[in-house]
């Protein structure tokens, strides 16, 4: 009797410190959103998203960089949306079951968890060099375009599975061809599922820094980008610069940015959820 | 006799006519289903061209530099006058700060992973799970800010004679974003174990833990190592936590307090830097590339067959 009390007593300890180990990142995370907001919430102002980046912390503003982050994030969905989509419904609906197709996964997974450093060698290479691009707006998308590829592939792909086989087989039965199929039964069922894993591909997209740096985006620029060919920054190089400069000035600057490109993230998640909700509801099984 | 001719004539058109329509139809299936396939096929040329973009930039480093002294110099300089071109210190950065961080990411993630799976009420799940993945989705660079500049003063006040820019915060701030990932894969293995296992040991008479740890942990065993695979892959290529906040110098050292310099870090100080394109000093970061992916990839694919491999047992 004894024994099992020690037993029951084991597993309330083990339960404890399991919970305890749960909520740990859940506190850490807390802490970090309280400092970054102790420190940054000073220096958000109407100033702080109009300015250049300066010399001067206290003149220092995101402006350049909020627009590059809205330049490349343009493109990179321009770009990987239409390939991704396209790459799931391959493998998805067309894709029969031979080494070709396991090759094609076999890369896709293995590309999803390549460092993202070493994309931006690729863009370096292949995008700044190859294609002449230099440092530009575009070089920067392709490079993400590539990199979030995977993720909107698995996305996509798990949105198209989820469409019930009876939906194509009616619509095969009416005569319809295979793109018939998929082009007005298949995709618009969906869509809502693809436009989630968009968002949320673009959102790990938006934090990017380490493939940025390596194919050359600048931290210092003092104006607009107008086009595609244009040097530019982004906000998480411009947070990147900001930190590694000793002035606590400049840490205040970095976390005012911080701020600003978390409330971008949180309201992609946000849109995604709602949009999940409210396009998935139309459809009944 | 001539308007039956003609009638028939029109038929012969009109099917020739629908027949032509229908070879249109599936050219333009066929065409499609190229492009598709090419779409798809856009993986694999990425894969190939990190691979001939890391070889051709490396070859001729490696033409200057022996792969020997290059695997066995105990210094990496190729920035300073006195050139070394030994990756070893790079590769104990990446190392030491990968050790730390998995040293708190495997014990914290597979207890939150038991947690969620084995304990935890629906509803507590259904909110601690989704808010455990916004770890995962916070941006790295904020965790480098966070490790220099919350979790370095913090460790300060316990360790007084750890440096400004060391492994430790680096690491163990690579720890916390990294809890996500195994607890989430973790948790998907244990939960694939089937009920049945876990309902004959408890008719046994075993407790909730001995369930746990005796039955479902060994049952989800290989899950559980892939994940641990896949975070310690995730540990080397990750960049900007470690660019922040644990140093550039490469040093070749275990000591966690010091400040040292990774692989992806090196990359950086390098791109950041104003080096020449096509110079020996700027092809180092081909050939430090190149082996960060061939470490990468070997870790990726021994989890992906670990992970094919358990799938298979339980459906």
């Amino acid at each position: 009797m004894e024994r099992r009390q020690r037993r029951e007593m084991a597993g309330k300890v083990f339960e404890a410190v399991a919970l305890a180990a749960t909520v740990f990142g859940l506190v850490v995370l807390a802490m970090l959103l309280f400092d970054v907001a102790r420190r940054g919430l000073g220096v958000l102002s109407w100033s702080f998203f109009t300015s250049y980046p300066s010399r001067f912390p206290e003149q220092a503003g995101i402006r350049s960089a909020l627009l590059g982050t809205i330049w490349v994030m343009a493109l990179t969905a321009l770009f990987a949306v239409p390939l991704g989509v396209a790459a799931a419904i391959y493998l998805e609906e067309y894709a029969p079951r031979n080494r070709l197709t396991r090759f094609i996964e076999l890369n896709i997974n293995n590309l999803a968890g390549v460092p993202s450093i070493i994309y931006g060698l690729l863009g370096l290479e292949l995008f700044v060099r190859g294609l002449k691009l230099e440092r530009s707006i575009l070089a920067g998308a392709l490079t993400l375009s590539l990199l979030i590829l995977p993720i909107l592939i698995a996305a996509s792909r798990e949105a198209l599975r989820a469409v019930p086989m009876s939906l194509r087989e009616a619509a095969f039965a009416l005569g319809a061809t295979r793109w018939q199929v998929i082009r007005h039964q298949v995709l618009p069922v969906a869509f809502p599922g693809i436009l989630t894993g968009m968002i949320l591909a673009l959102s790990r997209a938006i934090g990017e820094t380490a493939p940025l740096i390596t194919i050359g985006a600048l931290t210092f620029i003092a104006f607009d980008p107008r086009g595609p060919l244009d040097k530019f920054t982004v906000l998480p190089i411009q947070i990147f610069n900001w930190v590694s400069r000793p002035q606590a000035g400049f840490h205040a600057r970095a976390a005012g940015a911080i701020l600003v490109l978390l409330a971008v993230l949180l309201s992609m998640n946000g849109l995604a959820i709602y949009l999940r909700y409210r396009l998935q509801r139309r459809y009944q099984w | 006799m001539g308007l039956m001719s003609r009638s028939a004539a029109g038929i012969y058109a009109a099917r020739l006519q629908r027949g032509m329509a229908t070879r249109w139809r599936e050219w333009g299936e066929l065409a499609i289903q190229g492009l598709l396939l090419f779409a798809a096929m856009v993986s694999v040329f990425t894969t190939l061209g990190i691979v001939a973009v890391l070889v051709i930039e490396a070859v001729p480093f490696f033409q200057q530099v022996s792969l020997i002294e290059f695997l066995t110099d105990p210094q990496w300089t190729p920035l300073f006058a006195q050139k070394h071109f030994g990756i070893l210190p790079l590769v104990a950065g990446t190392f030491l700060t990968s050790a730390v961080a998995l040293a708190l990411a495997m014990p914290v993630g597979l207890l939150s992973a038991i947690y969620l799976s084995e304990y935890a009420p629906a509803r507590v799940r259904a909110i601690l799970k989704p808010a455990l993945e916004v770890l995962a989705g916070i941006p790295t660079v904020v965790y480098g800010y966070f490790a220099l500049l919350f979790v370095t003063p913090l460790l300060k006040r316990v360790i007084p004679d750890l440096e400004t820019f060391n492994a430790l915060s680096a690491g163990l701030t690579m720890g916390i974003m990294i809890i996500p990932l195994i607890s989430s894969l973790s948790e998907d293995a244990l939960y694939a174990v089937p009920g049945s296992l876990r309902e004959a040991a408890y008719a046994l008479g075993a407790t909730r833990l001995e369930v746990a740890l005796r039955v479902v942990i060994p049952a989800a065993l290989s899950g559980i190592v892939a994940s641990f695979i896949l975070a310690a892959s995730r540990a080397i290529g990750e960049t900007m936590i470690v660019a922040i906040a644990a140093g550039q110098r490469p040093i070749l050292t275990l000591d966690p307090r010091r400040a040292i310099e990774t692989m992806t870090a090196y990359i950086v100080q390098v791109s950041l830097g104003d080096t020449p394109h096509g110079t020996l000093e700027f092809r180092t970061i081909f050939a430090v590339g190149l082996v960060l992916f061939l470490l990468t990839l070997v870790f990726n694919l021994i989890a992906l067959r670990i992970i094919e491999r358990y799938r298979e047992v339980y459906r």
